[in-house]
């Protein structure tokens, strides 16, 4: 067979429709006697509920009803908890809560939903929430991190008697051994913070149950469809069949769209069947900040044990992980640190422990990248401690360190998310390092800076003029790798058929929310059918086309679905190629499928449409012969027997000015492995997306919180996303390694373009800076906090460890001016 | 009960008439009381440009105007750029090409702010277009194919490529102000 | 994050404009381009009961320049453009006149090279398309340039309500955070920007973490020399106080001197420890403001100085 479109970059079947304004999104969704609904949040982070009075909503004009969590009745329960623990882990303690539909007794994080109001406009329904009066009385809050677990904390769920979500440890090999044997032992600290997904499109729901057909439709913007029709099928005892989800298009995912139930699908599924009205929300800017989850600070303590020539002899991590309010997802985002930390090394003893805490925040759950960049930042970080003490060179230290192609599949010996254990199955990762080296200039940099520096290594104050570029800022350079299990369980389906017009069309269960599935898939089953991929009508995430599956996650799209689509496709091939010789008349093997049609080699004349084809095996009268089925269609599933290893380098060159402290990115360089490539276009696309994400985590989004849970910048004018003018042009190069787990020998993509940057911008600014002993062991960065670091390391301080982050201007005792003047601006 | 006002207005060259709050902003106005949902909303303070239109050939953010502001006025929404169902924009076509969009929800804001910058601006640098480009955010692509999208379209416009509808859309009366006029500041809108 | 509601109404004249204000007052908010009063409305942190929306006043929306050797308070001459290179030539802006149109005005480029410098800062295209210099002004954000570039340049503005009009110098109309000298009922209406004199030089510097946010620190300078010696300076901050913050120390140290490299960091250093007063958020703490504003201002002093020895400014 001849693949001619798998490869390819061609451009997207889904774009005309975006690009017109076309494309059905959520929001766009305008049903008849449609109403809207607005929630009333807390405003406080921890707090007893001792009443709530909505009777002034009720008099506003538009307010249709409101409801608080005590008319919910029996549908006020705990949301399901959707990746129990490993029951694989040994050691491992785990405390369940997960999220309620509407807080009752007690609200844990600001924003949590109090009570609705529904109404026939959003404008009604807002003008209704600022008519209800909770009565909260507040409680100390649980934020830090440390103070969370500490003895006498605030609890967050009172019955629990301890804010401890989960402790769990792992361990491979024998740390406590070979220890004593290193040659050099580094210990260190290192903070890890991450954001919000902000995709640009916020969340929403649109409810309608039709009660003559007995069907409830759900639009929502999630990315997991199917579970989550089973889910509101069982809640609301509802046949299957009777409930309809679509997740039309997408405006971005990254993670957090995953996560169900939101207390806003409930409610609002609740109140289309109560009313039997369709019922709409669409979460704003403001709500995504709280409503929408996100991933938050880990703490690391790591200690490195290294030989004398800078090979890895032992690594030993405990950490501790912010899960939030309620923790739904509990292990997904700890246990990815935990097993991405070892990245492309040879780490013959492990010992990793970590204790996540129940905080009063929004809930964590898994955002693009899901924990793995707190990993990777932890064993790049101490790598490049390593190389500075025995004085290699950082790109140096990680190929001592490489698992090399003989030793895969390698076994890590530790469980990953996907409760399997952690085994690479395949990589080789020097060429890309070599690539990335040359691509980004590595020795050239190194050499022109040691010629410009001339015997000079003692001040960092004359390397200003002393830089290449002599425009007064200071250019350092950095090179990481990284590996990203990606395209886990446990499966997925895929249904392709032809219809008597000809057309292709391919059904699957999982949504999409940019990855342009609808073109990759659409090539996997066009090479298989001989059609253009733009002749393949793709259908994602709508349950009544596809019904079975589980979402888009993990990095998980392309590998498990699209493989699922290759043997659907091959099966209705088989399908054609079969009826095609008995209608032609031409042995199976002398047959040419391609341009819609089917033909006998060397003699096109004879030969059959797809579509006369599809109306043969489709006949009125006569029978289908017993044991064969009608039609030109086939279902088939994937499931992976476990994940498969993506891996890369990213290298960058960063100038920073040393007085502002304001740092531009002038090169970057990705060299990747995600096995076979379905779409270059896409791919790339994907990997340039996020590098900016990383960006973004790495120096320009924080989620501040005060000390009493406060989000100090619910908007985007402090919420800092990365713009054009912030990400730089990223050049990208391919090393393919195809997976042996999968037959299109495809690897995951969807994060890697994330996950090693904030390490990659730590080392390069380090070594930008180049001053002596001065380490860069946080994330986010910030020109402001790049100036507390370098000012406490001039002043003696010691910086990055926990002191220097009482600095943070969060923590000043002045109140945060916001750009948007309280009451507005009247005098 | 609240105040109602008509609004009179052109999008896209069809002429409409509603009856609206005044507090509707332009944003939900276009989308739901005239179906135009091409146009989005992503944050409703400014911030993120999804929301971009022109009115009367300006880029301007949708979710920071009232309906009521626009009566009288000429507004051109996503809907409006391509000639017909077959063609698209040359800009819209660029983005295809270029791989400029994966959600797509940014893209239609995008292209607003691009086509009066390409009018003003017929040949950009990088620089500029990323300049341009920063009133605009985009969550998936990195912003690299939407460079390249941009200058692959002034690249087709600098060919001779540049059909009448770009001009269409975007040449409205281009309020250079001389020195020596009452009124050079731009009418307000 | 929809508005409250409010009754809406559009005067098409600065008098009409000036009634209504008088008739509804407190309870009224005008709209000028809505870039800061309408996010604040959409989280509803504003909810004024009337809206006057100012868009339709055709008569506020203009650039005129005027002959400074006229007294000013005389009707606006029209100057043919690029007639001013001899003379020196003053500004009036009316109110409405956004920022964009500023941007594109040859006049401003001409005879107002600081003012030009500044307004790329302001947010994004989309944003200084409706965006106006009065709202600018009357919203008086101190992270916000056009409140430290009129002070820096010491306009006049003009305020108009019923009972008539007065001028106010830019220096004495800032009150400190979001606060004017604008009363209930008044209406800002003109913006005049007298010339700089000759051999004045210029800077406009900023740190804003991206491409269109609002400051970190930011500073306009000018200083006039005469051969080496500093006859005049000025600078006004934003971002590190209330509102826009002169920083009468470190200009009083730079009169009467040669500018030289000592006196410019001295100069800087005072500014940063004695002239301003900045606060913690959560994007720079105030020692790092500090640091900036120091940086800011040398930088700024070194090009201003630069500028007027070389004739490239006013
Ligand atoms: C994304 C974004 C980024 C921005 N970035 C910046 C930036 O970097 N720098 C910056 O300076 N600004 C920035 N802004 C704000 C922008 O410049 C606003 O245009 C400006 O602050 C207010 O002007 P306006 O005409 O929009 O006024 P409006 O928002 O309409 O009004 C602001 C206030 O002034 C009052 N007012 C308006 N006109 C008058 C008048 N003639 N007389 C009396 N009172 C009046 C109003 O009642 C209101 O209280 C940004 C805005 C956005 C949305
Ligand atoms: S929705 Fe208008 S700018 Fe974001
Ligand atoms: S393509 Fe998704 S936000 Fe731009």
């Amino acid at each position: 067979m001849t693949t001619r479109y798998f490869g390819e970059p061609i451009r997207r079947n889904e774009d005309p429709r975006l690009l017109r304004g076309e494309a059905l999104f959520v929001d766009d969704v305008q049903l008849p006697g449609m109403l809207h609904v607005a929630f009333v949040r807390s405003d406080f982070a921890h707090g007893r509920v001792n009443s709530i009075d909505v009777s002034g909503a009720l008099d506003v004009a538009g307010v249709v009803a409101a409801y608080t969590a005590g008319d919910l009745g029996d549908l006020w329960r705990p949301g399901p908890l959707l990746v129990p623990p490993p029951p694989t882990i040994e050691r491992l303690t785990f405390n369940e809560r997960t999220q309620v539909p509407l807080a009752k007794d007690k609200v844990r994080h600001v924003g949590e939903p109090l009570a609705v109001v529904l109404a026939e406009s959003r404008y009604a329904a807002e003008d209704g929430v600022g008519r209800i009066f909770a009565d909260i009385e507040p409680i100390d809050a649980v934020v830090d991190l440390e103070s969370a677990l500490a003895p006498g904390a605030p609890l967050v769920h009172d019955d629990l008697g301890t804010n401890l979500m989960a402790h769990v440890i792992q361990e491979k090999g024998d740390y406590a051994a070979v220890r004593d044997s290193a040659d050099l032992l580094i210990a260190r600290r290192l903070h890890y913070d991450r954001g919000t997904a902000a995709a640009m499109e916020n969340r929403g729901v649109v409810a309608d149950w039709e009660p003559r057909g007995r069907l409830l439709r759900v639009w929502d913007t999630t990315q997991a469809p199917i579970p989550l029709r089973n889910g509101l099928a069982a809640m609301f005892d509802l046949g299957q069949s009777e409930v309809q989800v679509i997740a039309p298009f997408i405006g971005g995912g990254f993670g957090p769209k995953i996560m169900m139930f939101y207390p806003e699908e409930v409610i609002v599924t609740w109140l289309a069947l109560k009313l039997a009205r369709p019922v709409k929300w669409i979460e704003d800017r403001r709500e995504n900040f709280f409503a929408t989850t996100q991933e938050r600070g880990q703490i690391h303590d790591a200690e490195f044990a290294f030989d004398k020539d800078g090979r890895i002899v032992g690594v030993h991590d405990v950490f501790m992980h912010d899960a939030g309010a309620y923790a739904p997802y509990p292990l997904t985002v700890p246990i990815n640190s935990s097993c991405t930390l070892l990245g492309p090394y040879r780490v013959l003893n492990y010992y990793t422990e970590f204790k996540a805490a129940f905080t009063n925040k929004p809930i964590v759950t898994p955002y693009r990248g899901a924990g793995r960049q707190h990993g990777v930042f932890v064993m790049e970080r101490m790598l490049d401690l390593a190389a500075r003490e025995l004085q290699l060179d950082p790109v140096e230290i990680r190929r001592r360190n490489f698992l090399v192609p003989e030793e895969f599949p390698h076994h890590h010996e530790i469980i990953f998310q996907d409760f399997k254990p952690l085994i690479y199955d395949s990589g080789d990762y020097e060429p890309a390092l070599d690539k990335a080296v040359e691509m980004i200039g590595y020795r050239e940099f190194r050499a022109a800076r040691a010629a410009a520096r001339d015997g000079d290594g003692d001040g960092d104050e004359k390397r200003a003029a002393d830089d290449p570029s002599a425009d007064g800022r200071l250019r350092g350079i950095g090179v990481v790798a990284y590996v990203e299990g990606t395209g886990i369980g446990p499966y997925e389906g895929a249904r392709v058929s032809i219809e008597p017009s000809g057309r292709v069309n391919l059904a699957t269960g999982i949504g999409t929310q940019g990855q342009g599935h609808q073109t990759s898939f659409a090539q996997i089953v066009a090479d298989q059918l001989g059609v253009h991929p733009s002749d393949v009508r793709v259908v994602t995430g709508d349950t009544r086309e596809f019904g079975w599956g589980t979402g888009t996650f993990a990095s998980r799209g392309a590998v498990v679905a699209g493989n699922a689509c290759q043997t659907a496709a091959e099966a209705v091939r088989a399908k054609v190629l079969e009826l095609a010789a008995e209608e032609l008349e031409v042995a199976q093997d002398d047959l040419v499928l391609e341009g819609g049609k089917v033909f006998a080699k060397g003699a096109p004349q004879i030969s059959i449409e797809l579509g006369e084809l599809a109306v043969k095996a489709n006949p009125l009268r006569g029978a289908v012969r017993h044991g064969t089925e009608p039609g030109l269609e086939a279902t088939s599933y994937f499931g992976p027997e476990s994940g498969t290893t993506a891996s890369g380098v990213h290298a960058m060159i960063v100038a920073v000015d040393p007085e502002t402290f304001m740092v531009e990115i002038e090169r970057y360089v990705v060299v990747h492995d995600c096995g076979r490539v379905i779409n270059p276009l896409i791919l790339e696309g994907q990997i340039v997306g996020g590098v900016a994400q990383g960006i973004g985590n790495a120096f320009y989004e924080q989620l501040v919180f005060d000390d009493q849970g406060q989000l100090l910048c619910p908007s985007f004018m402090d919420y800092l996303l990365p713009t054009a003018t912030d990400v730089p042009r990223i050049e990208t190069a391919h090393h393919e390694t195809p997976s042996p787990l999968n037959p299109l020998g495809i690897k995951g993509a969807g994060e890697a373009g994330a996950i090693p940057v904030a390490a990659l911008f730590a080392q390069a600014l380090e070594d930008a800076l180049g001053l002596e002993g001065f380490e860069l062991l946080e994330i986010p960065l910030s020109p402001n906090r790049l100036f507390e670091l370098v000012t406490a390391h001039r002043g003696g301080g010691q910086a990055g460890d926990g002191s220097a982050r009482e600095n943070h201007p969060a923590n000043g005792d002045t109140p945060v001016p916001e750009k948007y003047p309280p009451n507005g601006d009247t005098p | 009960m609240h105040q109602r006002l008509t609004v009179n207005l052109v999008v896209n060259g069809e002429t409409y008439e509603r009856d609206v709050e005044p507090r509707i902003l332009l944003s939900d106005f276009l989308r739901h009381d005239l179906g135009l949902t091409g146009t989005h909303v992503g944050c409703e303070h400014g911030v993120c440009g999804a929301c971009t239109v022109l009115v009367e050939g300006e880029a301007v953010r949708s979710c920071l105007m009232f309906a009521v502001q626009v009566d009288g006025r000429q507004v051109t929404t996503v809907e409006g750029l391509a000639p017909n169902a077959e063609e698209l924009h040359p800009l819209q076509e660029a983005f295809w090409e270029s791989h400029g969009l994966q959600c797509g929800f940014c893209t239609p804001g995008i292209l607003l702010s691009m086509v009066p910058f390409l009018e003003s601006n017929p040949d950009p640098s990088e620089k500029e277009i990323r300049e341009a480009l920063s009133g605009n955010l985009c969550r998936c692509t990195g912003y690299q194919n939407i460079v390249d999208a941009v200058q692959r379209a002034a690249a087709g416009q600098a060919a001779g490529g540049a059909t009448p509808e770009a001009a269409d859309v975007a040449d409205e009366p281009s309020r250079r102000d001389g020195g020596d006029e009452a009124t050079a500041g731009e009418v307000p809108a | 994050m929809k508005p409250a509601p409010f009754e809406y109404k559009a005067p098409a004249t600065t008098d009409e404009a000036v009634d209504l204000l008088a008739e509804h007052g407190w309870d009224a908010k005008l709209l000028a381009g809505g870039q800061s009063l309408v996010p604040a409305m959409n989280f509803r942190l504003a909810q004024p009961a009337v809206l006057l929306d100012l868009n339709r006043i055709d008569e506020l929306a203009y650039i005129r320049t005027v002959d400074s050797a006229e007294e000013t308070g005389s009707t606006g001459s029209n100057v043919a453009e690029g007639d001013g290179g001899g003379g020196a030539v003053g500004l009036r802006i009316g109110a409405m006149t956004r920022q964009a149109a500023l941007e594109r005005s040859a006049a401003i480029a001409a005879h107002s090279p600081l003012l030009a410098a500044a307004l790329p800062y302001i947010g994004h295209p989309q944003i200084r398309n409706r965006g106006t210099i009065g709202g600018s002004i009357a919203h008086a954000d101190p992270a916000a340039e056009l409140p430290a570039i009129v002070v820096a340049l010491d306009a006049e503005l003009t305020i108009r309500n019923s009972e008539g009009e007065r001028r106010v110098a830019a220096a004495e109309f800032f009150q400190g955070l979001f606060s004017t000298a604008l009363g209930p009922n008044d209406l800002l209406i003109e913006v005049d920007i007298p010339a700089l004199p000759a051999g004045t030089g210029w800077s406009f510097q900023e740190v804003a973490r991206r491409h269109g946010d609002y400051a970190l620190v930011g500073v306009a300078a000018t200083v006039r020399l005469a051969g080496d010696v500093c006859e005049a300076a000025r600078m006004v901050f934003l971002s590190v106080g209330g509102g826009p913050v002169i920083a009468s120390n470190a200009e009083a140290s730079l009169v009467g001197q040669p500018l030289d490299e000592r006196r410019i960091g001295e100069a800087a250093r005072l500014a940063a420890s004695e002239d301003i007063d900045p606060v913690n958020d959560i994007h720079a703490s105030v020692a790092y403001r500090r640091h900036l504003a120091e940086v800011l201002a040398r930088r700024a002093l070194h090009e201003a100085g630069a500028r007027a020895r070389s004739g490239a400014g006013a």
